[in-house]
């Protein structure tokens, strides 16, 4: 038996610790090959095989009755009726987005589409969710632009509406900036197509962008060794995105499975070839035979290892029947996107990939996707220590309540989101019923006659105060947006960013904050179909804030009845509904004060809440309201001012008895107007009418204040 | 009467401004590498990133093989549509005056704005009320129209300029707040705000009905003839 060399740290330097290289060599009874540990390395790391996260993703629910397809294959779908499936997933692009803003963004809006059209949907819509440090810092700001001019670049480009989002501005993601991209597609339920490879003999095709050396990144390691230093491991490791090349990959894809040529198609993403061919061959049971020398290549001279770990863009791969190969290959000439094939599938359970007539990798598929070690964290709840400073504080101690609604409106997190939302195409399509800034979720029609309504949220500085709690609240937070539209939720995707999970109190942040998205899960009923896990989002300075993203989708029966948050018509009565009892813990206020972060959050009264959002989205759908908003950052003052602010037109107020104007309890109040009758049985607090918000015995502001301070709250910035 | 919309890779609108035609007559889609226009009463050059649009917005597209034709049945006096990347398409290739630089403030911008009907009198107008703006929204990077000083004289003294932003509403920094320009002869028209956007209450405005019913009630008059 080998034995692990102490002078050979190559695995070290690809992130393999000694135990799993040991494991490894005992696994194949002999030393990997160069190709073999890079193709290793990376199925081994934290992204492909969640090994610090899987034992907690566990505890997450992923059964519904609309569920077609869960966690595992490309993309989640639920079932929307009328034989239609929505296929849908957020995930994260940070590192790349932190080192080079405009191209990290525009690739991860490129490799989520792809992971949607992986299984046969049309990409409907784009979500994106943006953490940056404060507007102040000429580097977020930097990255802010560049991020938002990549999503734009590429989203717009190809042809898919970028319909909602949300940005937070945080010292904590000062160095570590989050994008989050979501994704949804629309296929026919009969049309969706797994990644399982099957049918030893047919063959491996590759779609799309010829192979170069981008995005090789922890393999440089083996590229130095072998290139020489300060050479190709010195190239920029962010990959560049080409949209024109994605829309064509897209349309060409589709084509080829109305056709029905394709028996499984994957994208390539993460770990490239490796990646996507291991999950085929492990999906189908079956091994894999690539013959590397047959891969189009950007430029000569790739060894092996590059052309199997690359990250080049917009390729798919897809397995064809042996007759069928040349319609494949007409199909794409006709789109202008190259189709080779590349390989076979065998029955030999093996993934074997040829170079020059060499065998440079010979590997049981087992060993690459399913025997990583898979790590127990040891959470440790941190006691006494604070992690993270104390903002500083923007706003006087002694400022009225009027100077702070207008901070409040004013400040990065809340401010008007239009100058960046402007930016995006939402409309493409002819889906899109409820635009940005229209109402809380984005809603599309459906070609049933029903509508598609979809949220993206998460609140990382509630979740840093109580990862539990705060976790939580970002699931019933999306609810409640779905709720004002009239949704019914149907399932979420999640997007879990994080540090480094094996410090303890790290691990338990995630373990916390999966516990409480499980838990709202299960109190929502609604199951979790896909995801993905961003860790290590770190710094030597600073680590983020512990930021769970959730993207819910719902279904509406009605969409010209889909709810609006903007007050509409004077004389209306203000009901708030839900058992609305907030605090200033981990509020944007309390920020504004310079306060410690710090909980408890309010306890959720989890029945209450969704009786609560039985009535609300009852009323949506019955016509009966005229508006219906969620109260959520900067409490039921801030919540009245949107309203007033998005309908040009004031209200009068009488807040209930000791109900603090700007303390927070997400996902939890719901404010609602329309005709008195409408509104029977509904507490009361207040009408719609005049050219200014009143609260009485608190404040007096005229919208147009409350309008500029809003739009102005991000124009100072960019 | 059928409207063919073409679709070149990189074509984001093409089935939007389709749906729009179909409000109004019959519309199938054509494809830029066939030189066949399959006997079609008006032509859609739709929005989009024609080939990426990596050179400049319209430089490739113009040489594709459908726009020969498309040529072609211009000057024998058919009716030509181009909406934003189409409009950008029909000034590269000459079928239109004039150009369309970045934007003024180098982003990309979706707004919805308010455009002022100048002239009732063309085949893509004639159903719009003079005196009511229309609101339809605008999405693009390379929307600013340019046109030097005597080419702009001569637009307006043969009322040439269609449509025009109103008042605080031009997004791009268009010369004389341009909005769509129509050719001489007024059979081939370019806008960069999206008509087909704006055709269902559910989505948005209908105002940008009356530029489809304009061209259909155009070509029903040269049939009777």
């Amino acid at each position: 038996m080998p034995t692990v060399s102490p002078s050979d740290q190559r695995h070290r330097q690809l992130g393999l610790t000694d135990g799993e290289y040991a494991l490894i060599v005992q696994q194949l009874g002999r030393h990997p090959r160069d190709t073999e540990l890079a193709m290793l390395s990376l199925m081994w790391s934290e992204h492909c095989a969640y090994k610090h996260s899987r034992t907690t993703l566990r505890r997450l629910p992923t059964e519904g009755p609309a569920v077609l397809m869960g966690p595992g294959e490309n993309a989640g779908v639920v079932d929307v009726g009328g034989g239609l499936g929505v296929a849908f997933k957020v995930e994260s692009h940070n590192h790349p987005s932190a080192v080079e803003p405009f191209q990290g963004a525009a690739t991860g809006v490129g490799g989520i589409l792809r992971d949607i059209f992986a299984v046969g949907a049309r990409p409907i819509a784009v979500l994106d969710s943006l953490r940056f440090g404060e507007p102040t810092s000429e580097r977020s700001r930097y990255l802010l632009e560049q991020a938002v001019a990549g999503i734009a670049h590429y989203g717009n480009s190809v042809g898919v509406p970028t319909v909602g989002g949300e940005i937070y501005f945080e010292a904590a993601y000062e160095q570590n900036c989050l994008v989050n991209a979501m994704c949804l597609g629309l296929a026919p339920i009969g049309r969706l197509i797994r990644s399982a490879a099957a049918g030893p003999g047919n063959v491996l095709v590759l779609l799309g962008a010829l192979t170069g050396r981008d995005g090789i990144g922890g393999a440089s390691v083996l590229a130095s060794a072998e290139l020489g230093e300060g050479d190709a491991a010195k190239r920029p490791s962010v990959q560049i995105g080409d949209p024109f090349a994605e829309k064509k990959l897209l349309e060409c894809s589709l084509e080829l499975l109305e056709s029905e040529l394709l028996i499984s198609l994957q994208d390539l993403g993460a770990a490239g070839l490796t990646s996507a061919a291991s999950e085929m061959a492990s999906g189908g049971g079956v091994g894999l035979d690539i013959d590397c020398d047959r891969v189009p290549l950007r430029e000569l001279g790739l060894a092996p290892f590059e052309i199997m770990v690359s990250e080049s863009q917009e390729r798919m791969l897809c397995v064809v029947a042996p007759d069928r190969v040349a319609e494949v290959v007409a199909a794409c000439e006709r789109w202008e996107t190259r189709a080779t094939p590349i390989g076979e599938v065998t029955d030999s359970g093996r993934m074997r990939v040829r170079h020059a007539a060499e065998l440079v990798a010979d590997l049981p598929v087992s060993i690459l996707v399913d025997d990583c070690p898979v790590y127990d964290l040891a959470p440790t709840e941190p006691v006494g220590v604070s992690l993270y400073p104390a903002p500083p504080a923007t706003l006087a101690p002694d400022a009225s309540a009027a100077e702070t609604l207008l901070a409040l409106l004013g400040s990065a997190n809340l401010a008007s989101r239009r100058l960046v939302y402007e930016q995006y195409d939402p409309i493409v399509q002819s889906r899109t019923v409820r635009r940005p800034d229209e109402a809380d979720a984005a809603v599309l029609a459906l070609p049933t006659g029903e509508a598609l309504a979809v949220a993206i949220d998460g609140n990382g500085r509630r979740v840093a105060c109580d990862p539990r709690a705060g976790a939580a609240e970002a699931v019933y937070e999306c609810a409640a947006n779905l709720t004002c539209v009239g949704a019914t939720p149907l399932g979420l995707t999640n997007c879990l960013n994080f540090g480094n999970p094996e410090k303890p109190h790290v691990a338990w942040q995630l373990t916390e904050a999966v516990e409480g998205i499980a838990q709202a899960c299960r109190a929502l009923g609604v199951p979790v179909v896909g995801g993905n896990v961003s860790l290590y989002n770190e710094a030597p300075t600073d680590a983020i804030y512990p930021t769970p993203v959730i993207g819910m989708v719902g279904r509406l029966p009605d969409p010209a009845r889909a709810g609006r948050l903007r007050f509409a018509r004077a004389g209306d009565a203000i009901a708030l509904v839900g058992p609305f009892a907030p605090t200033r813990a981990g509020s944007e206020v309390a920020k504004l004060s310079g306060h410690e972060l710090a909980g408890p959050l309010p306890i959720m009264q989890t029945a209450a809440v969704r009786d609560a959002q039985d009535t609300v989205r009852t009323m949506v759908n019955a016509g009966a309201l005229h508006n219906a908003h969620d109260i959520a950052e900067g409490g039921i003052g801030v919540a009245l001012a949107e309203c007033c602010v998005a309908g040009g037109i004031g209200a009068r107020v009488a807040l209930p008895a000791g109900l603090d104007p700007f303390a927070e309890a997400l996902g939890q109040g719901f404010l609602v107007s329309g005709p008195d009758v409408a509104l029977t049985g509904l507490a009361i607090i207040g009408r719609v009418g005049g050219d200014a918000l009143e609260l009485e015995g608190v404040l007096t502001v005229a919208v147009a204040e409350l309008a500029a301070a809003r739009d102005g709250g991000l124009a100072r910035f960019l | 009467m059928k409207f063919g919309v073409i679709r070149f890779p990189g074509s984001c609108d093409e089935v939007d401004a389709q749906l729009a035609c179909q409000r109004v007559g019959e519309a199938e889609i054509l494809w830029h590498a066939d030189r066949d226009l399959r006997g079609v009463d008006a032509v859609v050059v739709p929005g989009g990133f024609s080939y990426g649009d990596y050179l400049r917005a319209g430089a490739i597209a113009r040489f594709a093989p459908v726009m020969v034709e498309v040529a072609e049945f211009a000057r024998a006096g058919g009716l030509v549509l181009g909406i934003c990347n189409g409009f950008q398409v029909l000034c590269e290739a000459g079928l239109l005056p004039g150009a369309l630089l970045d934007n003024a403030n180098l982003r990309f911008v979706f707004r919805q704005v308010s455009l002022v009907v100048v002239s009732s009198d063309s085949p893509f107008t004639r159903a719009c009320e003079p005196d009511r703006p229309l609101s339809i929204p605008v999405k693009h990077m390379t929307g600013c129209y340019y046109a030097p000083p005597e080419l702009l004289r001569g637009l307006q003294e043969r009322d040439q300029v269609l449509l025009r932003y109103a008042p605080g509403h031009n997004p791009n920094g268009s010369l004389r707040d341009i909005a769509g320009v129509c050719n001489a002869a007024r059979n081939v028209f370019g806008l960069m705000p999206h008509p087909e956007h704006a055709v269902d209450p559910l989505t948005g405005s209908i105002d940008g009905l009356a530029i489809f019913q304009s061209i259909r009630a155009a070509v029903a008059d040269r049939l009777a003839v």
